[in-house]
């Protein structure tokens, strides 16, 4: 069983939904304790860092979602559920992340060439830099649905993709069981449905 | 590197989509959820949901077939007709729209604009004005495109950007319908006023202008058409193939 953290923030209906489309079991939760029994979890999110890293803290999901990825549960952060991942993020002031991934969360400012539009928003194709298992079933290139104004910088070794817009940034990460897509693989038709399938067969790792 | 994107749209009563379809393969061409699927599969990068019905039940109808559409279609979803309120908002997002669209709503109540975005993300806000020129201003048109509030667009484009709003769809009033290709100037003249995507509606009558569109006003993010499409006077697969031939960022099918 799937389960997709529900803390009060983004809409989870198109995430679940997408389970549903690959015959898998998915659960939304707001329950810290059903992320013991899960076999996999997925944490969303949508909106402000410093908002979506409270109401995480708050409810007491930070520490479950900490301790089951210790335990080496395969985690799968999306969007802002990603840029959690990350010990801490420079929007809108100073914010601690989970600290599960090495690296800091800054401005696409701070990134691209002048003049390009932020967000950045859309499709675009997927460079990818190191082989895993996340992408088994899609090929280097392939498109995926893009919507966020803020990107992780962090060490190399811990990318498994990047997309260009104008510079470098980073698309998807990966710290042995800990995954993470800044785009949505809910919205990004079949490509995005093989990503989420190949992370529902991903095994656990001890760490 | 960043696509443009290809949208077409559908409008939506009484859970049926409006305006003949025609497409051989396609069981219910009248069922916006087998609609959505078929452009999905055609390589359409989003999709946008016009609600044309007005009373309570119709409403109703609408959301439980956008749930439907939002539960098998995993492309962008934009929600616009009939938003006057966070309210509906909050209704059409929980159904599983991605973006909601603003028209007439935002020009009885700008300040809608603010409340949304401030909820639920600028991204999530996209402004639609319908735009004709009169007396060689633009001006701003209301309750789909019949009345002039005789606002200068420009001006209302920007005011609204500046409030929240993440996307701006402009649908030029003077080439809606004529099938002779997008209004340039309007949308140059847009994308020159602000710095989120611009969407260019009304006027696309061939592959051609779509290429057109983006080597001439290369700020443009994205085109939307909607009888063409549904026609099948225009394959969404040969605007994309047409567009890779000439050098244009597309998602290819």
């Amino acid at each position: 069983m799937i389960v997709i953290i529900d803390y009060g923030v983004g809409n989870l209906f198109s995430l679940k939904s997408t389970f549903s489309a690959l015959g898998v079991q998915a659960e939304v939760s707001s329950d810290k304790n059903d992320l013991r029994t899960a076999d996999r979890i997925i944490l969303p999110g949508v909106g402000a860092f410093a908002d979506a890293a409270n109401k995480l803290r708050d409810s007491g999901m930070a520490d479950a979602v900490i301790a089951e990825a210790k335990k080496g549960k395969p985690l799968l952060g999306i969007c802002l559920g990603m840029q959690l991942l990350f010990d801490k993020s420079y929007e809108y002031g100073e914010h601690a992340g989970l600290g599960l991934i090495p690296g800091a969360v800054r401005p696409i400012a701070d990134r691209i060439e002048q003049g390009l539009k932020i967000p950045h928003m859309g499709w675009n194709g997927l460079q990818i830099t190191q082989k895993t298992p996340l992408f088994r079933f899609i090929n280097n290139g392939d498109h995926v649905y893009f919507v966020h104004s803020y990107f992780a910088d962090m060490p190399d070794n811990y990318v498994i993709a990047t997309a260009d817009y104008g510079g470098t940034l980073t698309a998807a990460v990966q710290n042995g069981n800990v995954y993470g897509c800044q785009f949505h693989p809910e919205k990004s038709g079949a490509v995005g449905l093989n990503i989420l399938r190949a992370f529902c067969e991903t095994e656990e790792k001890a760490k | 590197m960043l696509t443009k994107r290809i949208i077409p749209c559908l409008d939506v009563k009484n859970g049926r989509v409006v305006k003949g379809v025609n497409f051989q393969g396609l069981g219910d061409v009248a069922s916006p959820v087998e609609l959505a699927k078929f452009y999905s599969d055609c390589g359409a990068d989003e999709l946008v949901f016009y609600d044309i019905t007005a009373s309570f039940e119709e409403r109703k109808l609408f959301t439980d077939i956008l749930r439907e559409t939002a539960s098998q279609v995993f492309i962008p979803l934009t929600v616009g007709g009939g938003i006057n309120t966070v309210e509906d908002f909050d209704r059409v997002l929980k159904s599983g729209a991605d973006k909601v669209s603003v028209n007439s709503g935002a020009i009885r109540n700008p300040s809608l604009v603010e409340e949304a975005a401030k909820r639920y993300g600028d991204q999530c806000v996209v402004l639609s004005a319908d735009v004709k020129r009169v007396d060689g201003v633009f001006r701003v048109f209301a309750k789909g495109g019949r009345e002039n509030t005789g606002m200068e667009a420009i001006s209302w484009i920007r005011d609204c950007v500046a409030r929240g709003a993440g996307e701006v769809v402009v649908n030029s009033i003077d080439t809606d319908g004529v099938k002779q290709g997008f209004d340039l100037e309007m949308l140059a003249a847009v994308c020159d006023a602000v710095q989120v995507p611009v969407i260019a509606s009304g006027g696309a009558g061939s592959v051609e202008d779509f290429i057109t569109l983006f080597r001439s006003v290369p700020g443009v993010d994205a085109g939307l058409a909607a009888s063409i499409f549904h026609f099948g006077q225009v394959a969404i697969k040969d605007v994309k193939q047409a567009m890779l031939v000439n050098g244009i960022p597309a998602r290819p099918v």
